[in-house]
């Protein structure tokens, strides 16, 4: 069913606002599904630029040593992509990847402002907060 | 192994794990950390950094699928995620903190409950249930579209549901999973909501909740770009995959099989915490 026109008449008439939000929905859904395919083609590309480079190295996951800081912050990421390296731009696919349901929370607090439900306006950016907490004040954006 | 021959073999388990996560809905991220660390001897670690990043991937990646369908319930979703949230931000800082044999018994623990609950059948939906009222003042009550049209229904125990949604998100941030296997336990039989309702409103929440904590896990160097990278491109494959063909394909004796795996893995990750193999 096309979801800009209105619900055809039924005999138990759905609740009009449920027909808003499953409007809201489906265009978060579909930026959701191109966030994941943005991200998993920057993946992609890193892949080929990682493995024609260090394809032939011995892999060994055996020992924690964590990432260097080029791996671990923002800043750190997109410098690493820009000059072309593989795993930067794996990391950078990552990143958008992670920001891709961030933006779908940022997107909803739209949403719910449009229907004027104030209630889950403040609710969403609870849950913004808690994410931009995650990933700026955990040292990602130094 | 070399690094073109390690990536090709993950690339691969993944799909495998990806696809049969999506035919089963049990989840490809939840068998993927015990195969990473038992199969190819991944620090876990690193291993629930490529996992974690995989949950967001699947669950974004079947979104726009489930949304069109017009089941899933965005203020159950939402008020929710501040429990899911906050208790993965709670898991993702705990992690770093205790030891990886501990970390190993209790993914063992979620593991074999998983494996319980998969087998177990689901209780029946409620019907016409009366509306509770805090339910009703945090306007979580809705409808969706059933075989004879439209069927609503009221929300119930909400603060059990989001207590219980709390500890999802911690042992989400703790170990990279989607913990499914809660999310069940608070909105199927917690706050009774129907079965497609609660399935498509968590698939969205996974994502969300998995991204709490990954920015952490990003920042703390649990990422590795050269393990993440099979794992994310892998699972995403096939549970896209898995998503197309689930109509066709003969599910319950696939479970069968998938949830004797889960328990295998549960038993092997208890063994490997408790002898400090890991």
């Amino acid at each position: 069913m096309p979801t800009g026109e209105a619900p055809a008449p039924r005999p138990q008439q759905p609740q009009p606002q449920m027909w808003d939000d499953h409007r809201i929905e489906v265009i978060l859904g579909n930026l959701l599904r191109s966030g994941v395919l943005l991200s998993a083609a920057v993946v992609f590309l890193g892949a080929c630029v990682y493995l024609s480079h260090h394809g032939h190295e011995s892999a060994d996951y055996r020992i924690f040593r964590g990432e260097p800081s080029e791996f671990r912050t923002i800043a750190g990421v997109i410098h690493s992509a820009v000059h072309g390296r593989g795993r930067g731009l794996i990391q950078l696919g990552l990143l958008l990847l992670i920001a891709t349901p961030i933006a779908r929370v940022a997107f909803s607090i739209v949403g719910f402002g449009i229907e004027r439900d104030r209630m889950y306006v403040a609710f969403t950016l609870i849950v913004l907060a808690i994410l931009l907490f995650s990933l700026l004040g955990s040292g990602l954006g130094v | 192994m070399t690094i073109l021959e390690f990536t090709s073999v993950v690339a691969i388990v993944s799909f495998v794990a990806g696809l049969l996560g999506s035919l089963t809905g049990l989840g490809g991220g939840v068998v993927l950390v015990p195969l990473l660390t038992i199969l190819f001897h991944v620090d876990i670690r690193y291993a629930i950094g490529a996992s974690l990043v995989s949950v967001i991937a699947t669950s974004s990646g079947a979104a726009a699928a489930y949304v069109k369908e017009g089941f899933s319930n965005i203020r159950i979703g939402m008020f929710l995620e501040i429990a899911t949230t906050f208790g993965a931000l709670m898991g993702a800082f705990l992690a770093t903190r205790i030891p990886t044999s501990a970390l190993a018994i209790i993914f063992g623990a979620v593991l074999i409950y998983s494996a319980y609950l998969s087998r177990k059948p689901r209780p029946l939906d409620q019907r016409n249930l009366p509306p509770d009222p805090l339910a009703t003042r945090l306007r979580m009550n809705g409808s969706f579209p059933d075989l004879e049209g439209p069927r609503s229904y009221n929300v119930q125990h909400v603060p059990t549901g989001f207590s219980l949604m709390f500890g999802a998100g911690a042992l989400s941030g703790l170990l990279g999973i989607g913990s499914g296997a809660v999310k069940v336990l608070a909105m199927d039989q917690a706050m009774r909501i129907p079965f497609k309702v609660s399935t498509t409103t968590s698939n969205f929440m996974i994502g969300v909740t998995a991204a709490a904590s990954a920015g952490i896990y990003l920042s703390r160097g649990y990422v590795d770009p050269g393990l993440a990278m099979p794992v994310m491109l892998g699972v995403l494959g096939g549970s896209l995959l898995g998503s197309r063909i689930l109509v066709k394909a003969e599910t319950k004796s696939l479970r069968l099989v998938f949830s004797v795996v889960i328990l295998v893995l549960g038993l092997q990750m208890l063994y490997k915490g408790f002898w400090g193999k890991i």
